[in-house]
């Protein structure tokens, strides 16, 4: 891996360059901390309190109490985990045809998909938000869910994927033994895309956790995302920092987890996408 | 008449022809979940959206639409707040693009040493991009607090004045933009890192030789292997700062982007428009705007890179 300048080793003012940027990334996240679990009276003294205090429960009881973040964060888990489940479905099963197999249209079709990547997703909500009032589904999850179930980049990324790491004999000895189409994808397809599938899944969640736009357009405080419900606290129903920092502690902290559990595989898929996109 | 024989004419010009039309409506059935859905929620919605921006669509009645032309696009153009969102777009669009990917070429630079530890920077740099919208806007918001706020307490120990973060235009501008470039430099450099871990190693080799030092190394073996991951990353962060939304919602909470609009964007100004004032015909206006601003710029791009390839290959 480190065939390029990285062979060269990195000297002290990069190490010091490298530990500030990472300084300044994880302060505000770090004081978020620091912040919820302190009194607003701490926050307020001439020089603020820099380390974690001691009321963290109270806060995020406080929370809990005056915003509805436990529902919030169950629905942000069934939408998260619907649309990571069907886009690493979808994707894989479109990512396949368009890797693997011949058909006529092939060519046109997977354009359109690369090239939907580029529209911006503002540019539908309009009609969006029509149709799922026509539909009755205004605050109802599956309004958030159905729509984040469209992953061009989850298609290309799976395509990308199987192109290389799916050799064509394989498919070809299975069809000459007799084995249809489903029966392929279920014994050979999926146990080779795992590890893709795997990263793909991961991003797909990250995103769709931390979707804003389309849920706020589409959720309201009855029934709310965390994201939704976070832009509750910054509108001005609660005026305590520290209660707002101890909800901002909350929806982020779910993501967070993942990412220190697995932050190798995140980075290893953010920086393959963009050497293959 | 269909059988192995046409197939075996063709066979060898396309090694892969002969596993193709044996189940001719296969390859349809793994596409059709992809495709219904990205046809109901992808394709449909953006080519209504231009259709309802020629009519008067109200929020309260959504299914009664009375054609209005270009009425929209002309009431748009004569409200001081749209120039006003666009010029911040393109400010604040300004403000975090460059920052932004200039820190993550730097970074990637001193990534792509070998470093003790590098998965650990890897993965603290992306913490940001982990943190969603709303929270770094909320965080971000309580950091830039007038009295309270920790960047103005900061600026008093080095005996500069607080700076009202919110109701200064430049300010305002200065504070939102910070919050985009902290949430996607660690995620642009990984992208960077990516595509120089793609330059020859010998590049740098002969330049070495040549006696070029690092500075010039970067400059001239560098940055021309990443062109096209310097023209995706701009094209992508300009799509994005045209979407800008959620920033300047959330930095003090309310749709017009501060009391005088100083820091409304073009996202929000849509927002306002349709799911503030209900009309969403207005709104679909202000969206095909933004899309025509991306068109344009993005082409703006491309036409500026291949312009400087052909000087290069001119050389």
């Amino acid at each position: 891996m480190s065939a390029t300048a990285g062979g060269r080793r990195g000297g002290r003012i990069t190490y010091a360059v490298l530990i500030c940027a990472v300084l300044v990334s994880a302060f505000p996240l770090y004081w978020t901390l620091v912040a919820a679990s302190r009194s607003n009276a701490e926050l307020a003294r001439p020089l603020p309190a820099l380390l974690p205090g001691p009321r963290l429960p109270d806060n995020l009881r406080s929370v809990l109490d005056e915003a509805a973040i436990g529902k919030a964060l169950l629905n942000s888990l069934i939408v998260s985990g619907a649309i990571t489940v069907g886009t690493v479905l979808c994707s894989t099963l479109a990512g396949f045809a368009f890797a693997k197999l011949r058909f006529r249209g092939r060519g046109a079709l997977l354009g359109a998909v690369v090239a939907s990547m580029m529209i911006p997703p503002q540019l539908g909500v309009i009609p969006l938000f029509m149709l799922i009032v026509e539909l009755h589904w205004v605050n109802q999850l599956q309004a958030v869910i159905l729509p984040g179930l469209v992953s061009a980049f989850g298609v290309f990324f799976m395509r990308q994927f199987l192109v290389q790491s799916l050799p064509d004999e394989l498919i070809e000895a299975a069809r000459v033994d007799g084995a249809s189409y489903a029966r392929i994808f279920r014994s050979i397809v999926v146990p080779v895309a795992r590890p893709a599938m795997a990263v793909l899944g991961l991003l797909t969640f990250m995103t769709a956790w931390n979707d804003f736009f389309w849920p706020i357009v589409a959720l309201s405080s009855q029934e709310p995302t965390v994201q939704v419900a976070l832009r509750q606290l910054g509108g001005g129903y609660v005026h305590d920092q520290s209660v707002i920092m101890a909800g901002t502690l909350l929806g982020t902290l779910p993501v967070l987890l993942v990412f220190g559990l697995l932050g190798r595989q995140i980075v290893g898929g953010i920086m393959q996408g963009a050497v293959k996109g | 008449m269909p059988s192995a024989e046409p197939l075996a004419l063709t066979a060898p010009k396309a090694p892969e022809a002969p596993k193709a039309p044996k189940a001719p409506l296969s390859p349809y059935a793994f596409l059709a979940p992809f495709f219904t859905l990205f046809a109901a929620f992808g394709i449909f919605p953006l080519l209504y959206t231009a259709y309802v921006s020629l009519y008067r669509a109200e929020l309260q009645t959504p299914g009664e639409l009375e054609w209005r032309g270009l009425g929209n696009y002309t009431a748009l153009f004569t409200d001081p707040f749209f120039w006003t969102a666009l010029r911040n777009t393109f400010t604040i669009g300004v403000l975090s693009t460059v920052p932004q990917l200039l820190m993550a070429l730097g970074l990637a630079h001193l990534l792509n040493y070998r470093l003790r530890a590098r998965t650990f920077f890897r993965t603290a740099l992306l913490l940001p991009y982990a943190t969603s919208v709303a929270a770094a806007s909320l965080i971000f918001a309580q950091l830039f607090g007038h009295d309270f706020g920790l960047v103005n307490r900061l600026l008093d120990l080095v005996g500069i004045r607080p700076v009202d973060w919110q109701n200064g235009t430049a300010a305002s501008q200065i504070a939102v933009s910070s919050i985009v470039v902290w949430r996607w430099t660690g995620y642009n450099a990984l992208i960077y890192l990516a595509g120089m871990q793609t330059i020859p190693a010998e590049l740098y080799e002969a330049a070495e030789v040549d006696g070029a030092s690092r500075w010039r190394q970067f400059l001239h073996v560098t940055v021309p292997g990443l062109r096209p991951t310097i023209v995706f990353t701009s094209v992508v962060s300009t799509i994005g700062a045209t979407q800008l939304f959620g920033e300047p919602l959330l930095f003090e909470g309310s749709v017009s982007g501060g009391i005088s609009h100083q820091y409304q964007t073009l996202g929000l100004y849509m927002y306002e428009q349709g799911w503030g004032f209900l009309h969403l015909g207005r709104a679909a206006a202000i969206a095909w705007v933004m899309f025509l601003l991306i068109v344009v710029v993005v082409g703006a791009n491309a036409w500026a890179g291949r312009r400087r390839s052909l000087k290069e290959a001119g050389r």
